[in-house]
């Protein structure tokens, strides 16, 4: 079984930090597919629309018939473990600080045999095993095979944990703590067990509910930051970027209008402030420093997390100039995933739909309560997401827009979509 | 000798100081609050285009962006509707001669320590004649407070609970007076406003910005140091920039005083 994973030690201050190091990560492109639906949390793989046969790796044609009709398909993982090997010597980087790796082989149910990262609460084969897809610390998809049934402190095994970016004992930094999601946010990641959290407030003399019973939670210091200042960012990357694990971006800009229904660019302008270019300030100060601390022991620097919109996919025209802002920070965020790609921190986007606040008033439900994007943040560091669509309104967005971008373009501005 | 030769050599020998009665710009500068859904005036913001490195290796310098009505600044008649239809009532147009003048600085002080909505009222400024004598025409009228002092602390500077902000200002009656009857060139406060904090709820609300503005007169707000400033006998510079159709603007105020 699995030992509970430890608070960790503070770090020994003459001991180097160790550069981070990236498994292989060249995949062809047909194997990206898995990577896409491991990004969501899915284990995916080709089933040949001919003959129904599941294949692996992912090809260009089906190995059985040769067609190219080759559609994805969600694959429930489960399987026979049929051997196993733990790996004790390895010339390849990664690998080499990494070893004792154990590897397993699994013939799944749907047909194919998948060599596999292997829990260590995996028994010895024969044994029955689910294998899920991860995103491992290159941010490319690897299979991990589990035990059939849940065990305690499945999340803390060692190995595990390099695909995953889960709060336990990790020092938190987020960046609003204002709003009444920024408080669900602090709250879900005490429950979870995060060291310590940083929350961030801005103008300090506008009182807001909640912000002071955060207080009460022993974890959590407040600091004052405003992302549009680039000084108090500073300061604040200054006294406690080293330390940061995990980001969660918060701080976020919302008025309902579009281009005619309010005169000027003042809102819209505040929006690009806070929404995208507040994301780029962050992101100069504390990407650097996270990115010196992608392998930093038991507590390195994991995962940047950004609350982003559905509405970030297509304009909503009645939130017109937020989904622009939203839009212009989902591509900011990609080249954020790309430059923190070789330190191994996850870039964690949040797509969801109109959460239940004063700016979302007057749309329709349903909306999100603040505690279910919360909720689905944790869930997501926990499983080492990438993409993450919470609540009904960003599932049905998401449906329909890999059905017909245009078409739902036209039926978003014909005044649909929540 | 002459006037400006005199006031040179007085300058050189310190028996004319001079008082800078201006906050520093700064993005922790608390910035003025309106209703959430109103229009917002932009924070004092800046952004370093270069800093002697390879974005410029010689040089520092920086953007900076906020409001018309940031910082200590200078209300002229245009920003205020009453003020609207009135000639030379933007920062440009403004005559330059009303951008000085001599200060009567009313010492409330300790009346706004006892009661943070403290209305400066017109009996309370005819008892200050009394003592003072009567306020010039053509002279800037300088609410003491010392809220200045409370800059450091920008929760207590703005002082905001669930009624909105409560600092101390003008009553209507005082306002009138000054306008109508002293005819003076201003009024200036230490705090976010000429105004109260609840002046909204005055009747009519925001006398100081209705009465100065709609006579064409101007106003002074986050002003410093007024503690050094003698209850009359200072002369202030307050010349705000001259930004073409300008409601206002930041600015640096100075008051020179005469040593006795
Ligand atoms: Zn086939």
């Amino acid at each position: 079984m699995t030992a509970p994973l430890q608070r960790p030690k503070r770090k020994n201050p003459v001991v180097k930090t160790r550069h981070p190091t990236l498994p292989p990560w060249t995949r062809s492109r047909v194997a990206l597919g898995m990577t896409a639906a491991a990004a969501e949390g899915r284990f995916e793989l080709q089933r040949c629309e001919q003959c129904a046969t599941v294949q692996y790796p992912p090809r260009e044609a089906c190995c059985r018939c040769l067609s190219e009709e080759l559609p994805w398909v969600e694959i429930d993982g489960l399987g026979d473990l049929i051997s196993q090997t733990t790996l004790l010597h390895s010339h390849d980087l990664y690998f080499r600080e990494r070893v004792p790796w154990r590897l397993g082989m699994v013939r799944l149910d749907a047909g194919p045999t998948v060599v596999v990262h292997l829990h260590g609460d995996v028994t010895a084969p024969p044994a029955r095993v689910r294998v899920a897809c991860k995103l491992d610390k290159a941010g490319m998809a690897v299979l991990v095979g589990f035990p059939q049934e849940d065990v305690p402190n499945m999340a803390d095994d060692r190995q595990l944990r390099e695909f995953t970016c889960d709060p336990k004992f990790r020092r938190v930094f987020v960046t609003d703590g204002k709003t009444a999601t920024g408080q669900a946010v602090v709250r879900a990641l005490a429950a979870a067990g995060a060291e310590l959290i940083w929350v961030g407030h801005a103008e300090p003399w506008k009182r807001v509910p909640g912000l002071v019973d955060l207080q009460a939670l022993p974890q959590v210091t407040l600091l004052p930051l405003d992302v549009t200042d680039p000084r108090s960012i500073k300061e604040v990357a200054s006294q406690v970027g080293p330390k940061v694990d995990i980001l969660v971006n918060t701080a976020e800009y919302h008025r309902a209008y579009g281009i005619s229904t309010r005169a000027g660019t003042d809102i819209a302008r505040m929006e690009m402030d806070v929404n995208y270019l507040g994301l780029l300030r962050l992101a100069q100060e504390f990407g650097p420093v996270m990115k010196a601390r992608g392998a930093d022991g038991q507590s390195s620097a994991v995962a940047w997390v950004n609350l982003l919109s559905i509405f970030a996919l297509s304009n909503f025209p009645a939130h017109g100039t937020y989904s622009a802002s939203k839009a212009a920070a989902l591509s900011l965020a990609q080249c954020l995933r790309a430059e923190m790609k070789p330190a191994g921190v996850r870039v964690i986007n949040v797509f969801p739909g109109p959460i239940d606040d004063e700016w979302n008033q007057l749309l329709p439900p349903p909306k999100l309560s603040p505690q279910a994007v919360a909720n689905a943040i944790v869930a997501a560091l926990r499983d080492g997401l990438e993409d993450v669509y919470p609540g009904d309104v960003a599932q049905e967005w998401r449906t329909r827009l890999k059905e017909s971008a245009k078409g739902f373009e036209r039926e978003l501005a014909a005044g649909s979509g929540t | 000798m002459s006037i400006l030769a005199n006031l040179a050599h007085a300058l050189a020998e310190r028996s004319v100081r001079v008082v800078d009665l201006t906050h520093t710009l700064s993005p922790n500068f608390p910035a003025i609050v309106l209703q959430t859904e109103l229009g917002q005036a932009a924070p004092f913001r800046t952004e370093e285009i270069s800093r002697y490195d390879e974005r410029g290796s010689g040089w520092y310098w920086n953007n900076f962006t906020c409001s018309e009505h940031t910082g200590t600044h200078f209300d002229a008649p245009v920003h205020w509707i009453s003020g609207r239809y009135l000639p030379n009532n933007a920062t440009d147009s403004i005559p330059v001669e009303d951008m000085m003048g001599p200060a009567c600085v009313i010492d409330c002080s300790k009346e706004s320590v006892l009661d943070a909505d403290f209305l400066l009222t017109k009996d309370f400024l005819l008892r200050w004649e009394s003592e003072h004598g009567q306020i010039p025409e053509r002279s800037w009228v300088l609410m003491r407070t010392d809220w200045s002092k409370k800059v450091s602390d920008p929760v207590a500077y703005q002082n905001f609970d669930e009624e909105g902000q409560h600092t101390p200002g003008p009553s209507v009656d005082a306002m009138q007076f000054l306008v109508f009857e002293r005819k003076v060139l201003g009024f200036g406060t230490e705090t976010i406003g000429t105004d109260a904090g609840q002046a909204f709820h005055l009747r009519p609300p925001h006398p100081a910005h209705d009465l100065l503005h709609g006579a064409g007169r101007y106003g002074l707000q986050c002003l410093n140091n007024l503690d050094q400033l003698p209850p009359t006998g200072a002369f202030i510079f307050c010349a705000p920039l001259k930004i073409e159709q300008g409601s206002g603007s930041p600015l640096r105020v100075l008051g020179l005083v005469e040593s006795r």
